[in-house]
């Protein structure tokens, strides 16, 4: 065992990696769960984000088109999604899990082309001084724009459901469409309008793992993150910055138990494995007493019947 | 029982119905794949081995294949499926098809089945498997030299004998070219996650490793190398060229084509018989894809000539004096490991440090 | 304009014409996808629908829909119950896996001893192990108001692990030359469950997935507790009202899916899989969220659908082998079903009108 082989500012910096598609991906499902819609698809949302912002970044060459048709591929699966439940009024358990089937065998068809290719390159922004900067250069200055994008979606989705009316009138949605809609706003659209954002964030969720984690293109290669990232803001308890937290904690949990182990610390892997759901289990329990935590209409169709 | 009389009678039928003229100069291959044809990996190399066949064999040969087969019973009824469809030969490549296979093999006496990686057999049963720890041997040889941090990084994907056979071979040839070499060994516990692969390569990296084998199948290890700049790698499964020369200096290739063409052709020449198939270098079923430039000359070689020492059957590389990791003694001075412990291979060898999970 | 206007009683006859009218729009689809992909578009629908059904080999197929659908059909039941008083358990896999490892785990237990009584403690052993782990979002539910929705989501992936861990360690097969995965339970006599009468795909575990059905018929519509369950879904202050005891309700609820999640799982590991294995899992447990809802979460829609999943899952096999289609095809076109289903189930309950609203 040696434990000083860790080296913490590296971890750091790779843990900020790990969690970024995680952190995009729960951003926005936060964002569609407040507007008090479950949406179970985001593991097809993102897959489906994988693979054409892949495709997008080899056909032009450019890795940002490569996010930019991510976002719009996610969304324009997730609108798949709206129909079903704000139109057609569908159980949006069953709508979610056919959305995720329905994303994973439409992505294997696109990239039937693109195994083995390899996308072009995003480069790191490299800030003068500030990326040489001892231990926090490397830790904050050193990375992909994504991953500060990600931070910032994190900061402007906090600021506009604090501080702004939009904001506002997502959370009455979420709490009480009846209300709201009593008080004459669009709840169907306001919510299609959350589920697309959702869509959106978790295509590029996807995209971050093909261009930028991996990057590679395979089938099925998101293996399970979309998941993670739906366990990752009931741990949030929709609440942004958590989110921001949890998604290094989700992510830190792969990275620090690989460490441990290439440092020759015998451990548990399925054990610890285990341990992020567990917490979150933990973290759900102690929620519960707080009862204004999660979104009163979470989970329940809206129809205006006048 | 009444299922396998009816099944039998089916398959006879169909052989008898279409055996007149048509039949005897095509044959039918199956194949059932665990994962999608593009996983990049080992499905990816199988295949290729099945377009190898159809290439050779033109219009002599149909082949089918079904992907994603679910093992258990989703396996059972696809074997099957194949058969009652008339195959003459089934390939079915994940250890975990092993007793479906036996299951349908008992039921259809005519067809022949192989099973990849497993060791149930019966009459019209086969199983085939690679030596790839004969690959390991020379990448051994090849990361002992060109390691300078004397750290070797080595992604596991379980522990099972299959892959702790590797680190064993790897280790001891790389020790043997570099007594100070160290391996740090980590579990993904998973086949195929590309990015807890890409995870895994950073951490060996950061904890200083500059040398990383895999035993993974995607290509992740291998970007998260380059990224690093001074990292070498070796492809897995396929060849993954597309890193070469650097980071990837050399490959272990799955080449199952020449196995598959000799199947099939034993089938059309009605030579076919149950064996018992491990292969390694010489027979070609282990490819070592060809050493960069990156690699000084005369390491490649000499990786180069432990390659052809191994192809000869000239050098065996489990050959004592060897002990296990507890010191207790493992293969005397000159003596060889036997099929049967490598098969069940559970503990490392001497000098590697940790401890295999449970 | 066209609106939708909730009709005061889910229609009958559409609640029999949308399931046609899915069916055919997605046959209309697929086969455009197929022959997209270059394949012959009609033969691949008659291949998926057809062959497994009424081709040359349906004296097999017929017996393998029967082995494919009952663990859906047998959790889909279960989840209905809850799903219908408004209580979302989908962690059915987790309970699922846990009912195998349970149940497999009292059979490797007595192994190799060999008695009439192993099969019957297997089967109460992997129904207290589905309903066990089905019992953490229940009592955590009824005693902190926690979201059952996710927690037993959660528990799915904490039970994937457990799985992966006896299968590697206390459950390995002692025989097995160190591969992962357990001794094959079809070769231990009496823990085998196998085929009642051979050849017709009949095991346990359809006997209890059709005794289920029967039951949970008879609970909804001839007994109190069932017309409190259906109560609590559409009108739950009635229901309180009429002195439901919202906790009980909970405990039975997802007391009962898991069980037979369990049950599902044992059956599944003694019988058709054999042995638990890493991957023994193949998402029945989220495949039946589904099926119950396809089924309209009524008993016998739920038989149905079970029946179609299976169908398309087969004949999805079938068409990958005969006609080269590849699985990524299969997953499209069976995501395309449920689409279809789901959005005109709304012809059920609603009704389009255009114009204006009336007044009432």
């Amino acid at each position: 065992m040696d434990l000083s082989a860790i080296n913490p500012v590296l971890l750091i910096a790779s843990l900020m990696v790990a969690a970024t598609p995680l952190l995009l991906a729960a951003i926005g499902e936060l964002v569609v769960e407040k507007s008090g819609v479950l949406n179970l698809g985001v593991e097809g949302m993102m897959i489906v984000g994988a693979i054409a912002g892949f495709a997008a970044a080899v056909e032009t060459g450019s890795p940002l088109m490569g996010f930019v048709a991510a976002a719009v591929a996610g969304a324009a699966l997730s609108l798949l999604f709206a129909g079903l439940t704000q139109l057609a009024l569908a159980n949006q358990v069953a709508s979610g899990l056919a959305l995720t089937l329905f994303g994973l065998g439409l992505s294997a068809l696109m990239g039937q082309r693109y195994v083995g290719v390899k996308p072009p390159q995003m480069a790191r922004v490299d800030l003068p001084l500030l990326s040489d900067l001892p231990i926090l250069g490397r830790i904050l200055f050193s990375h992909d724009v994504v991953l500060y994008f990600g931070i910032a979606l994190t900061a402007a989705v906090w600021a506009v459901l604090k501080f702004t009316r939009a904001g506002l009138i997502l959370r009455a949605v979420g709490e009480n469409h009846e209300a709201a809609h009593a008080l004459g706003y669009k709840v169907v659209k306001i919510r299609t309008l959350a589920i697309l954002f959702g869509g959106a964030c978790a295509g590029l969720g996807g995209a971050y793992i093909s261009l930028i984690r991996v990057p590679q293109w395979t089938e099925g290669m998101t293996a399970g993150i979309g998941w993670i990232a739906l366990a990752l803001v009931v741990f949030a308890s929709w609440k942004p910055w958590r989110a921001l937290l949890g998604a290094y904690l989700f992510g830190g949990v792969t990275v620090v138990q690989l460490n441990l182990q290439a440092a020759g610390v015998a451990i548990p892997v399925e054990y610890l494995a285990m341990s992020p759901y567990l917490i979150t289990i933990l973290v759900l329990v102690i929620l519960s007493a707080d009862k204004s935590s999660a979104p009163a209409s979470l989970g329940r169709s809206f129809h205006a019947s006048r | 029982m009444k299922l396998t009389k009816l099944l039998t009678g089916a398959a006879v039928a169909l052989g008898l119905a279409a055996g007149g003229a048509l039949a005897q100069d095509k044959t039918k291959v199956g194949f059932v794949y665990v994962g999608p044809v593009g996983d990049g990996g080992w499905t990816y190399e199988h295949d290729q081995a099945r377009k190898a066949v159809v290439e050779e064999f033109g219009d002599k040969v149909e082949t089918v294949y079904v992907e994603n087969v679910a093992e258990g019973p989703d396996a059972e009824r696809v074997i099957t499926q194949m058969a009652l469809q008339g195959a003459d030969l089934i390939f079915t490549t994940s250890f975990g098809y092993m007793d479906p296979t036996i299951n349908v093999a008992k039921k259809f006496p005519d067809v022949k089945f192989e099973h990849a990686t497993g060791y149930k057999r019966a009459e019209n049963v086969s199983t085939y498997s690679a030596r790839f720890y004969e690959g390991r041997a020379v990448q051994g040889t090849i990361a002992g030299h060109m390691t300078e941090s004397n750290i070797v990084g080595y992604i596991g994907s379980y522990p099972i004998p299959e892959v702790i056979r590797g680190i064993n071979s790897a280790y001891i040839h790389a020790k043997k070219v570099n007594p100070d070499v160290e391996f740090k060994i980590v579990w993904a516990f998973t086949w195929f996650d590309p990015a807890k692969e890409a995870d895994a390569a950073k951490v060996l990296i950061e904890q200083g490793a500059d040398v990383i084998l895999q035993h993974t199948d995607s290509t992740a290890p291998q970007a998260a190398a380059q990224a690093a700049g001074n990292v070498v790698t070796f492809g897995q499964a396929s060849d993954m060229a597309e890193y070469a020369p650097f980071p990837r200096v050399s490959s272990i290739i799955d080449d199952w084509a020449p196995y598959y063409i000799a199947r099939t052709k034993a089938v059309m020449d009605g030579t076919w018989s149950s064996v018992d198939t491990w292969d390694g270098i010489g027979p070609g079923m282990v490819g070592i894809g060809e050493i960069s430039d990156a690699v000084p000359a005369e390491v490649k070689a000499e990786a180069l000539a432990l390659k052809d020492a191994m192809a000869s059957g000239e050098y065996h590389p489990f050959t004592g004096p060897l002990k296990k990791q507890d010191g207790s003694d493992f293969l005397a001075e000159g003596e060889t490991a036997d099929d049967g412990t490598l098969a069940g291979m559970n503990f490392y060898v001497e000098g590697i440090e940790g401890s295999i999970p449970e | 304009m066209i609106r939708l206007e909730k009709r005061p009683q889910p229609s009958r006859a559409w609640s029999l014409a949308t399931p046609l009218m899915a069916v055919l729009a997605t046959m209309l689809m697929g086969g455009l996808l197929f022959a997209a992909l270059g394949k012959p578009p009609v033969e691949a629908i008659r291949t998926i629908f057809w062959e497994p059904l009424f081709g040359e080999f349906a004296f097999y197929y017929r017996p393998q829909l029967l082995v494919k659908g009952a663990p859906l059909v047998l959790i889909a039941i279960g989840l209905s119950l809850g799903f219908r008083a408004g209580i979302w358990n989908i962690g059915a896999e987790g309970q699922y896996i846990i009912g195998a490892l349970t149940g497999a785990g009292v059979g490797l237990a007595f192994y190799p001893m060999e008695s009439w009584i192993i099969f019957p403690l297997m089967i109460l052993a992997g129904a207290f192990g589905g309903w066990a782990w089905a019992m953490i979002p229940a009592v955590l539910k009824t005693r902190f108001g926690t979201n059952e929705i996710l927690v037993s989501l959660m528990l799915v992936y904490v039970a994937e692990q457990f799985l992966a861990s006896m299968s590697l360690g206390l459950m390995k097969n002692p025989e097995g030359f160190g591969f992962p995965g357990s001794r094959n339970l079809q070769q231990y006599d009496s823990a085998h469950n196998a085929e009642l009468i051979a050849g017709t795909g009949m095991h346990w575990g359809v006997v209890a997935a059709l005794i289920a059905v029967i039951f949970s018929y008879v609970l909804l519509n001839r007994h109190m507790l069932g017309y409190h369950i259906r109560l609590t879904g559409e009108a739950p202050r009635a229901a309180r009202f009429a002195g439901v005891k919202p906790a009980r309700l909970v405990l039975f609820c997802l007391g009962a899916s898991g069980a037979l999640a369990g049950l599902a799982g044992m059956f599944e590991v003694s019988g058709p899989s054999g042995q638990v294995s890493i991957d023994f899992n193949v998402g029945y447990g989220f495949t039946a969220i589904i099926v119950a809802f396809l089924g309209r979460l009524h008993p016998v829609g739920i038989l149905l659908a079970g029946g179609l999943m299976a169908l398309t899952y087969i004949g999805g096999d079938i068409a990958q082998g005969n006609l080269g289609l590849p699985s990524a095809a299969i997953q499209v076109f069976q995501g395309m079903l449920l689409f279809f289903l789901l959005a005109l189930d709304m012809l059920t309950n609603f009704r389009i009108s255009i114009g204006k609203p009336e007044v009432v």
